[in-house]
């Protein structure tokens, strides 16, 4: 079975792109292809990771989030925060303050997103006892599944279907409002995330129906706002913050936040999306012998680095780990872990955490048919031997390889190479005006209009 | 019918993998089930590291049906004296420099055997080893 409907929430500007191709050079799943001087994206190709916004340099990819003003359609709007958010702060800054900022934004409950890791590590302990195919890999990263998705599809099996923290605070917060008797539209779940994917993740969820979670606010803006509140002095000072969280729920979303944690079995913590690649092709081999547990990331990092987090990922990690070890030996000592609430929660969130299965959205295939397949990879392989193997774009297709499939499958044509282009033309098959309107249909006209170095080129010729 | 060959050369341990890499990423092009391609790929992987750990040199011919994958290793090398033997699960003669490297527990050729469809497996002493399999492209 394979999953057809998905959307992403990076968009292209066709306005803004300038058509540098940064974005296709940079994409690990080469879903950007260049045309009429803009980039272009092959939505079933696309994870969301967010590779193609890191190295824009006009901002032409911009992230679809919701507006902080959608908070008032709600009268309870809760806030999920990550912990990488505070881990952006100068240190002169306290973590009570940051919380403290979200009431003067307007929302009536502020959490930590790792409010419920004590939780959620008990309940994936007894999960990892489970007959499942080895290694479990962590769905937490949602650009990670997606990659599993369409490039690894073998692996899907191996995918631990478990919700993540963020989806069972969403149902803790949401939960202790409706047993006061609130309506439940009147409770709006919002998430700043630290990425493209998540959002992806909570507008159309891999392996549920629903989301838990309302919106989506942008945590490079939400940064600027708190800190601007901050700085002007904070007017809900009186508002108790939670209790604070342990060790591991802190580290959680940093690289061996999972990993670290199941201490009587194997695990492993591999972050940053090509060491991601690297080491799936290695697991689908059953290379790794002996590997209970992988935890991947597609950020290096890990969250501490997603796109929208402003800070340097390092420092922001530093500052978690530092947070952390702060709580355990101050706040947290001889404290139990997981709060009672939860437990007293626990059928509810257990019934309402169902994880549907996920299904593959593989890219890789020719096609339908495997004769059909066969006689397109054939042709694939006849137009790779007539290919530079240079990998230079000019052709608007990231790699030769890719463009040699975007032939056979009818997407390109093979006279935008700039190489077959010279043969031809030395052949008097083609004529430079033929070759200049080509390279004019991929890179537009402006790029490469006759008349636009004749004065220029006069001084360098 | 597609039909492609590599070469393997004993001891080359950093290389292994790389045919079962190719020939995976070439199953999936073919829309071929994940399933049958992950068993083809474990088989694969373990046939190639047996000729890097226990032979000199070898060719692995892999030939693609509508329906089927078939895949031929051939090599030079010591050989397998005792076939029924080498087939059984912990059984071997990996060197402690091979063990090293964290092979050599016994388990290639029973998984090869648990993830194939058809099984040959030929060998003279002295000379070298054949083996061959087949995987099936629908379940039989
Ligand atoms: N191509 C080969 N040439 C010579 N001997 C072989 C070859 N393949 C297997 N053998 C012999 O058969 C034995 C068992 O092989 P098998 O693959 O099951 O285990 P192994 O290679 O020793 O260890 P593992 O595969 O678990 O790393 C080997 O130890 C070796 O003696
Ligand atoms: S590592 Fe974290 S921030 Fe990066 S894509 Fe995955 S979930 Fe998002
Ligand atoms: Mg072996």
């Amino acid at each position: 079975m394979e999953q057809h409907y998905f959307n992403h929430a990076l968009t292209f500007r066709k306005d803004i792109c300038i058509g540098c191709s940064h974005c296709m050079t940079a994409c690990p799943t080469e879903a950007i292809r260049v045309k009429n001087g803009k980039a272009k994206l092959i939505d079933e190709r696309c994870v969301d990771c967010g590779e193609c916004y890191r190295v824009c340099p006009v901002g032409a990819i911009t992230v679809d989030q919701n507006s902080l003003e959608e908070i008032s359609n709600y009268e309870y709007p809760i806030a999920l925060v990550p912990s990488v958010f505070s881990g952006q702060f100068p240190d002169n800054i306290t973590h009570a303050e940051i919380i403290q900022s979200f009431y003067d934004l307007g929302f009536s409950e502020v959490y930590e997103v790792e409010h419920s890791v004590d939780f959620v590590v008990e309940e994936y302990e007894k999960y990892l006892q489970k007959e499942h195919a080895r290694p479990f890999i962590s769905t937490f990263c949602p650009s990670v599944v997606r990659l599993i998705q369409v490039k690894f599809p073998t692996l899907i099996p191996n995918l631990l279907l478990h919700k993540a923290p963020l989806d069972y605070t969403a149902l803790y917060a949401r939960k202790k409002l409706l047993d006061q008797g609130v309506e439940p539209d009147k409770i709006g779940v919002f998430y700043v995330t630290p990425c493209a994917a998540k959002i992806v993740a909570i507008k159309s969820p891999v392996g549920e129906e629903k989301s838990t979670i309302d919106g989506a606010l942008n945590m490079n803006y939400m940064f600027n706002k708190s800190f601007r509140i901050i700085k002007n002095g904070i007017s809900s000072k009186n508002k108790p913050t939670k209790k604070p969280l342990s060790k591991q729920s802190i580290c959680w979303s940093l690289t061996t936040g999972e990993s670290s944690i199941f201490s009587n079995i194997r695990s492993l913590a591999i972050d940053e999306i090509s060491n991601v690649l690297e080491f799936l092709e290695k697991v689908e081999n059953d290379e790794l012998d002996g590997i209970d547990f992988l935890e991947l990331r597609a950020c290096d990092e890990s969250c501490a680095g997603g796109i929208l987090c402003q800070g340097n990922r390092f420092l922001t990690a530093e500052k978690l780990r530092k947070r952390a070890t702060y709580c355990e030996t101050v706040e947290h000592k001889n404290k139990p872990k997981t709060e009672k609430e939860f437990f007293e929660m626990i059928d509810y969130l257990r019934e309402n955490s169902e994880v549907q299965p996920i299904l593959a959205r593989p890219i890789m295939k020719l096609d339908d048919n495997v004769v059909e397949a066969m006689s397109k990879m054939k042709r694939m392989y006849e137009i790779t031997n007539v290919l530079p193997q240079v990998d230079c774009g000019i052709c608007g297709t990231p790699s030769c390889q890719s463009f040699a499939e975007d032939i056979v499958q009818g997407r390109a044509d093979i006279k935008q190479c700039v190489f077959v282009q010279r043969i031809l033309e030395q052949n008097e098959k083609l004529l430079a005006v033929d070759s200049a309107n080509i390279m004019k249909d991929i890179w537009g006209h402006k790029k490469l209009n006759k008349n636009s170095l004749r004065d220029e080129l006069k001084d360098i010729m | 019918m597609m039909e492609f060959s590599f070469e393997i050369n004993g001891g080359d341990f950093s290389n292994a993998g790389m045919i079962s890499s190719l020939v995976k990423k070439t199953l999936k092009q073919l829309n071929i089930d994940g399933m049958i391609i992950r068993r083809t790929v474990v088989a694969l992987y373990e046939a190639e590291v047996n000729i890097v750990a226990h032979a000199y040199s070898g060719v692995v011919n892999v030939n693609i049906f509508p329906d089927k994958i078939k895949i031929k290793l051939t090599d030079k090398g010591t050989g397998i004296a005792d076939i029924d033997l080498a087939m059984q699960q912990g059984y071997s003669t990996a060197s402690p420099a091979v063990r090293e490297m964290g092979f050599g527990a016994g388990m290639g050729l029973p998984n090869i055997k648990n993830n194939t469809d058809e099984l040959n497996l030929e060998s003279t002493v002295g000379v070298g080893t054949m083996l061959e399999f087949t995987n099936f492209f629908e379940p039989k």
